[in-house]
């Protein structure tokens, strides 16, 4: 349970616990990744919709890393995964060695005519999911935060 | 079909319908989530025409992958002229449902009961 001051975030007070790793595309790997800031979360009094929020955010772009990003790479390229949290927000940082790709270019999985195509969906639950989604970079860099609701 | 390991799938029959509840509590996992779907299609192939029932009760976490799984296997069912039902399905996955709409492609019920009883 949560004893942090009522009187609501007292940002800066502590410094942001950041992580940075490699991760294959393997399970070990990417649930070693996601225990360590999941538990995090947790230590936060962050809500479980939280967790789940965000650990579905992660699977779904380190899915779009590791099939997309590194297609016809070989299956130990590793992605970086880094966070930074703090006790009501957490960055995301993803970034694979692909060449990257253009968000706008995805179709909208949610149009009548879409909803059969069985793939092309893990975009749109991110930014469903997080407060912000962004690509940096060439495309191959993926920024979500995700802020902790207000109490109540 | 994977050569080796276990079903991920429980499968019971009840008359001309065929019940599939999901062992894995996530279904993340890509290698998971080929064998749960070539182990539906299996269970398609094998029937002239399928009534498919698949219970998500034990299920806490899934990916656009294991609903792109899903989608395969509506559209088998579909093609074969049969009938796929969901059911169990926990609040927080189906708000997954219905941010990606497929809460209108599939027949989604609350229980199993429910489920069976719209099977026609």
């Amino acid at each position: 349970m949560s004893t942090t001051s009522p009187h609501g975030p007292d940002h800066g007070q502590q410094p942001p616990e950041r992580v940075k790793l490699l991760v294959a595309n393997r399970r070990e790997d990417i649930e070693r990744a996601e225990k360590g800031l999941l538990s995090g979360l947790e230590r936060h009094a962050f809500p479980e919709a939280a967790v789940f929020a965000v650990r579905l955010a992660i699977e779904e772009a380190l899915v779009n890393a590791f099939k997309h990003g590194h297609h016809g790479m070989p299956p130990e390229t590793p992605v970086t995964f880094s966070y930074s949290l703090t006790r009501d927000r957490v960055q995301i940082d993803i970034e694979d060695q692909g060449p990257g790709f253009t968000p706008e270019d995805v179709r909208d999985p949610t149009l009548d005519e879409n909803l059969d195509i069985p793939n092309g969906r893990g975009l749109l639950l991110m930014r469903a999911y997080m407060e912000s989604v962004e690509y940096l970079g060439k495309g191959n860099h993926v920024r979500m935060v995700y802020v902790k609701p207000a109490q109540g | 079909m994977p050569s080796s390991g276990s079903s991920r799938l429980r499968v019971k029959k009840h008359n001309d319908v065929t019940e599939v509840e999901f062992i894995d509590r996530n279904i993340l996992d890509e290698a998971n989530i080929h064998q749960i779907r070539e182990e539906i299609m299996g269970l398609i192939e094998a029937s002239a025409s399928p009534r498919l029932l698949v219970s998500f009760a034990s299920v806490d976490h899934m990916s656009s992958a294991a609903l792109g799984a899903m989608i395969s296997i509506n559209n088998a069912v579909k093609i074969k002229k049969g009938q796929l039902r969901l059911a169990n399905i926990d609040p927080q996955i189906y708000e997954v449902f219905k941010i990606t709409k497929l809460d209108k492609l599939f027949q989604i019920h609350d229980s199993t009961d429910s489920a069976m009883k719209s099977f026609q």
